[in-house]
């Protein structure tokens, strides 16, 4: 039984060198399976019942290890959140540019509002200030986004580590995946076309589309 | 004693498009002496020119934030008569305290409107 502790702590001692405190879910359950292996023949009482929670929890872990690669969180933390925070800074640089524009146009009216007088001029000055008070959306709005934004950074972060401690089971998944796509048929359903709108630079321009409608004629 | 609307005044935020709006709005009140930056460290090397006599700042900014520039006015010999209002996003009573204690003058809370930001201006400067 001595010898068999030795061994045990030989391999805790080279999973501790090998990946420090961080050490894969795959090799916990080799540790388990390892312990499970090494007591099969003297377990009774006590020993058995700690035997059985052992295998319970081995199970456990391959059955979790299964689901979470089926996730895909390689998927999530390299295609679905950097789309999610691409689409939000974009929604950023759309408001900043929608209200500039918006007080582009205010502080030419503000202009034509100085050359007048009495209750017109009031009444336009009036109204420029309340445009420019509501332009102050787009600083709340920024804000709120850049908080989501970095939330999403941190589920990366968190996905990095899942992705890091699931390598190897992901990379098979990968490759089941890879090989299912290969056979599905090249047509896109009506969800897949429902995408929009693009992001600079990866939709088509107005006469990019005009000429591809005229090469249908 | 009367205010003098030819002062300069140091507008910080890190958002151009609210610049652009306080710059505005400063200017519908006849403020028009408006020099501006986009962070604490930016509002800092401008202060140093000298010749403010108000500061108004958001918070929320990197590298320095508001509250950081705040102290920094409050502990230099030469700027730390200036008045201050924070203008921002942050609501938390906890925000207004910390605020407080370094020193701030005024603080305006985001949406604003017209009004507010001359009523705090008028408590700082004297009205207006």
């Amino acid at each position: 039984m001595a010898g068999k502790r030795v061994d045990v702590a030989r391999l805790l001692s080279e999973l501790r060198n090998k990946y420090g405190d961080t050490v894969k879910v795959e090799e916990v359950a080799k540790v388990v399976g390892t312990l499970l292996a090494t007591n099969t023949g003297e377990m009774a009482g006590v020993s058995r019942k700690i035997y059985t929670e052992l295998e319970a929890l081995n199970r456990y872990i391959q059955s979790a290890k299964a689901e979470i690669s089926a996730l895909r969180p390689d998927e999530v933390k390299d295609e679905f959140l950097p789309t999610a925070t691409g689409e939000l800074d974009a929604i950023i640089a759309a408001t900043a540019e929608a209200t500039n524009a918006i007080m582009d146009a205010t502080e030419v009216i503000e202009t034509v509002a100085d050359a007048l007088e009495g209750e017109q001029q009031d009444n336009l000055m009036n109204a420029t200030t309340n445009i420019y008070e509501a332009c102050g959306f787009q600083d709340i709005t920024g804000q709120r986004i850049t908080k989501v934004v970095n939330t999403l950074k941190e589920i990366e972060d968190k996905v990095d580590a899942l992705v890091s401690a699931f390598g190897d089971k992901i990379d098979k998944v990968k490759v089941e995946k890879k090989s299912e796509a290969a056979v599905a048929p090249d047509d896109l359903s009506d969800a897949d076309l429902l995408e929009g709108p693009q992001m600079n630079g990866e939709g088509i321009s107005q006469d990019e589309i005009d000429r591809l409608l005229a090469d249908f004629d | 004693m009367a205010v003098d609307k030819k002062m300069k005044v140091l507008i910080v935020d890190d958002y151009r498009t609210m610049l652009r709006i306080l710059r505005n709005l400063l200017r519908q009140l006849d403020f028009r002496n408006v020099e501006e930056a986009t962070d604490g460290t930016e509002a800092l090397q401008k202060l140093r020119e000298g010749g403010y006599g108000l500061i108004i700042s958001d918070w929320n900014m990197e590298p320095m934030t508001g509250i950081q520039l705040l102290r920094h006015v409050r502990g230099d010999e030469k700027m730390k008569r200036i008045p201050f209002i924070m203008v921002t996003a942050e609501s938390k009573p906890e925000n207004v305290v910390a605020a407080k204690q370094a020193g701030v003058s005024n603080y305006i809370v985001k949406p604003f409107n017209a009004e507010t930001l001359r009523g705090k201006m008028a408590s700082v400067l004297g009205e207006f």
